[in-house]
């Protein structure tokens, strides 16, 4: 079937700090050497914003470059972090350790990601760029050369079988010069990116973490405004990479999550379950005493660094922002990096462009760009972290201490990651974990926390969490690993039923709030994520 | 025939609303708001009675702050001809929606107004029948389906137990009910498109209407949570607790 087509200089994937920030430095260099470019941005939530979930705490670097005047601009970073703490909690008891440098937030700000991400948007369309949001990238697009030639969005109104439902509205292709990818963690499109030119060749595989968050309202009296808390240790053993965070921003929120190696071993393990217990810590409960909770959700993040960067250009396009890896994970924090790799995307495409390029040439210099800049020697420094971590907790803390102030990130070694898919150990040699039944004043279950991040997809559409065998979540996942996708997924999607007396998987894909663990910690990789139809997915307010 | 059509600026249905802490409304800060769905089925309505070419103009309405503009795109994008803004950040309630209605109606004498039969946020199911009475106008509420004759319209209607079908000489006012139709999918050119429609923006003092709040809204909380069920051992244990503790028999 035909498909409509329209022509862009410029097509971004993916409204988050990357992408918008690639958008409106494109445009800003655009006026600046008055160059007619268009730029279209297209985002799979039902509105930018819809899809962002952080922590977070932002540090502005990259914020004070690309807008200067953003004070006075009325960006939504009301919040200075002026109380710093880190803890490590037992069971029982909450130890004070001294802040590990990396984590020091002086001069950084608790936001909304979500919202500044909202503010990102009104100053992009302001300077020109046109932002579709609902509209989903389902497919790459070539020339037959090879070369990068846009992007189609999916079909509207397919039924479940995949037939042209009544209200069938086909997906429109957006050919540009340069297509630019920044669709976030794990994104679907940058994965076959990554296969069709070989972006990952001799470099480590990425690896990841899920964060849980929770968005409270709590009592005045337990608000401390401008307060930052990270804990490690308790819940999860010393063999397991996670941590927690608890901001306390304006209007009497505090925003908490979970954040978990997807590295770890045991099929039963929770990291929604890990989350809802944490906050029973006697350190954490105080804080929710009285509290109404009324945000959730989940995403996963890049937690790889810089040697799992991959080749970040290619014949027609770049990869930008947290898709291609660009979080500091020592740090947690992404979004100032996002927005760098993006303003420096911006940069070497423009020139190509105002040079007069033919359409799919590739930026190369965008690497360069990127090696002078603060954020690769950011990430250079803080590479041998994250993968310490295999030595468990204790060994993890002393070889930081020594990586940091004896080398101060430039020891004469890098040290290596395997990927997450491959370290679940059958279920057989592991513990099950008896976790708590939820209360429902400050622990729940997944239903009633999913209801929470509004989350909806149009029910009568192909199922986007395809499988490359069906038999292999009961042959392999249920039958080795006793079927882990049941708990690493933290929306509920993935469940076991049984029927006239057999297990099958049952996927509950409305659910889904587009996290992409499934894709990421399915041991054989079966699970393939696509994109649904656009606007469907959470609805996160002020996540 | 021009068709106008009120398109009102809600909270996405998606979204779970939630009052604020201090009761005096729902918490709307950052949350997502869209076109209220049953008016997304007038628009609907109205564009098929145009491609039927049985209507000339489809023209959208919204009344509301500076944000409502994105709604009218919306109702661009998906056929409509033109928009209208009543602009104002001031609460306004039904009475007002309808008098404010009724002065368009007087500017642009349309020969049908297509209203959502309420709006998801407030529920009120006011505005049309209000509109017919300001205007004298016959009125086809809660319709299923609508079939536009000469110089009159058909109007089945969602009752009580039942369909009920009324014949209207036009102009008149239709409200739509959920089974009118199933809403288009807009499309990406004509996300383009809209944006060069034509977009009036007007007051209502423009329009000399009075929009004072006549309601006062008192307080905004959530429903009680449910309370456990019980399990009951048998009809007679089941009876006497309806009739003695629930006190419903």
């Amino acid at each position: 079937m035909e498909r409509e087509a329209m022509e862009f200089d410029v097509v971004i994937v993916g409204g988050g700090p990357a992408g918008l920030a690639t958008a409106i430095r494109l445009r800003q260099l655009a006026v600046q050497h008055d160059h007619e470019l268009t730029v279209c941005l297209i985002e799979k939530g039902s509105e930018v914003g819809a899809h962002i979930l952080s922590g977070a705490v932002m540090e502005p670097r990259a914020l004070n470059e690309l807008i200067p005047e953003w004070r006075t601009l009325g960006a939504p970073l009301h919040t200075s972090v002026t109380d710093d703490r880190f803890l490590f909690l037992t069971a029982r008891r909450a130890l004070r350790l001294p802040t590990p440098p990396p984590m020091h937030n002086e001069g950084n700000y608790i936001v909304s990601l979500g919202n500044v991400c909202r503010w990102l948007a009104q100053q992009a369309e302001a300077a020109g760029v046109e932002i579709y949001p609902g509209f989903a990238a389902a497919e790459v697009l070539y020339h037959a050369d090879g070369r990068v030639k846009g992007v189609a969005t999916g079909d509207m109104g397919r039924t479940k079988e995949g037939a042209e439902g009544p209200n069938f509205a086909p997906g429109m292709e957006l050919h540009a010069k340069q297509t630019i990818f920044a669709e976030g963690c794990r994104g679907s499109l940058t994965k076959t990116l990554f296969e069709r030119f070989d972006l990952r060749r001799d470099i480590d595989p990425q690896v990841f973490c899920l964060g849980v968050k929770e968005l409270w309202e709590v009592r005045p009296e337990q608000h401390r405004l401008g307060r930052v808390i990270h804990t490690i240790g308790w819940p999860v053993d010393q063999a397991t990479y996670g941590g927690s965070f608890l901001y306390h921003l304006e209007n009497n929120l505090v925003s908490v999550g979970f954040v978990l190696g997807l590295g770890y071993e045991n099929p039963y393990l929770s990291p929604f379950e890990e989350m809802q217990r944490f906050k029973t810590h006697p350190a954490m409960r105080e804080t929710f005493a009285g509290a109404r909770r009324v945000a959730y959700g989940a995403r996963a993040i890049s937690a790889g660094g810089f040697q799992s960067i991959p080749k970040l250009t290619f014949p027609g396009g770049l990869l930008v922002g947290d898709g291609a890896g660009f979080l500091n994970l020592p740090k947690i924090k992404g979004s100032h990096t996002a927005m760098k790799s993006g303003m420096t995307a911006a940069e070497s495409v423009f020139k190509l462009l105002r040079a007069g390029e033919q359409a799919g040439t590739e930026a190369i210099d965008y690497l360069h760009r990127l090696k002078n800049t603060w954020l690769w020697d950011e990430l250079y420094r803080v590479r041998n972290i994250k993968p310490a971590f295999r030595w468990g907790l204790w060994l993890a803390i002393a070889y930081g201490a020594i990586d940091t102030y004896l080398f101060r990130g430039k020891a004469p070694w890098t040290l290596r990651h395997k990927a997450d898919h491959t370290s679940l150990k059958p279920a057989a040699l592991c513990k099950p974990i008896d976790y708590p039944k939820p209360d429902g004043v400050l622990t729940f279950d997944k239903l009633s926390s999913v209801f929470l991040s509004n989350t909806n997809h149009e029910e009568n559409q192909p199922c986007h969490l395809t499988l490359k065998d069906a038999s292999v979540p009961t042959r392999l996942n249920l039958e080795v690993y006793a079927g882990p996708e049941q708990r690493y997924c933290p929306a509920g999607v993935y469940e076991f039923v049984e029927e006239s007396g057999s297990k099958h998987l049952q996927i509950n894909a409305q659910n889904c709030v587009h996290c992409k663990t499934c894709d990421i910690k399915d041991p054989s990789q079966n699970i393939h994520w696509v994109t649904p139809e656009g606007g469907g997915g959470p609805n996160y307010p002020n996540m | 025939m021009k068709i106008l059509v009120a398109v009102k600026r809600a909270i996405d249905y998606n979204v779970k609303a939630r009052p604020k802490s201090d009761g005096t409304g729902v918490d709307l800060a950052n949350v997502k708001m869209s076109m209220n769905p049953f008016d997304e089925i007038a628009v609907e309505e109205a564009l098929r009675l145009q491609e039927a070419g049985k209507v000339t103009e489809v023209v959208a309405i919204s009344i509301g702050p500076t944000a409502c503009q994105e709604t009218l795109r919306t109702a661009m994008a998906m056929g409509a001809d033109r928009g209208i803004l009543v602009q104002t950040d001031d609460e306004v309630q039904p009475l007002a929606v309808a008098k404010l209605l009724q002065a368009l109606v007087a500017k642009e004498a349309p020969g049908l107004v297509i209203l959502g039969k309420q709006a998801i946020d407030d529920d009120s199911n006011q505005t049309g029948q209000m509109l017919a009475g300001l205007l004298g106008w016959p009125q086809g509420t809660f319709a299923a389906k609508i079939d536009v004759g000469e110089g009159t319209v058909e109007v089945k209607r969602e009752v009580d137990g039942g369909l009920q079908t009324v014949a209207l000489k036009l102009p008149a006012i239709v409200t739509a009910d959920l089974r009118l139709n199933e809403p288009r999918y807009v499309k990406l050119p004509n996300i383009m498109k809209a944006k060069k429609k034509q977009l009036d923006v007007v007051s209502p003092a423009d329009l000399g209407v009075d929009i004072t709040p006549r309601l006062k809204l008192v307080k905004v909380a959530e429903p009680p949570a449910r309370a456990g069920g019980v399990k009951v051992a048998d009809v007679q244990e089941l009876v006497a607790k309806l009739r003695n503790e629930a006190k419903v028999i």
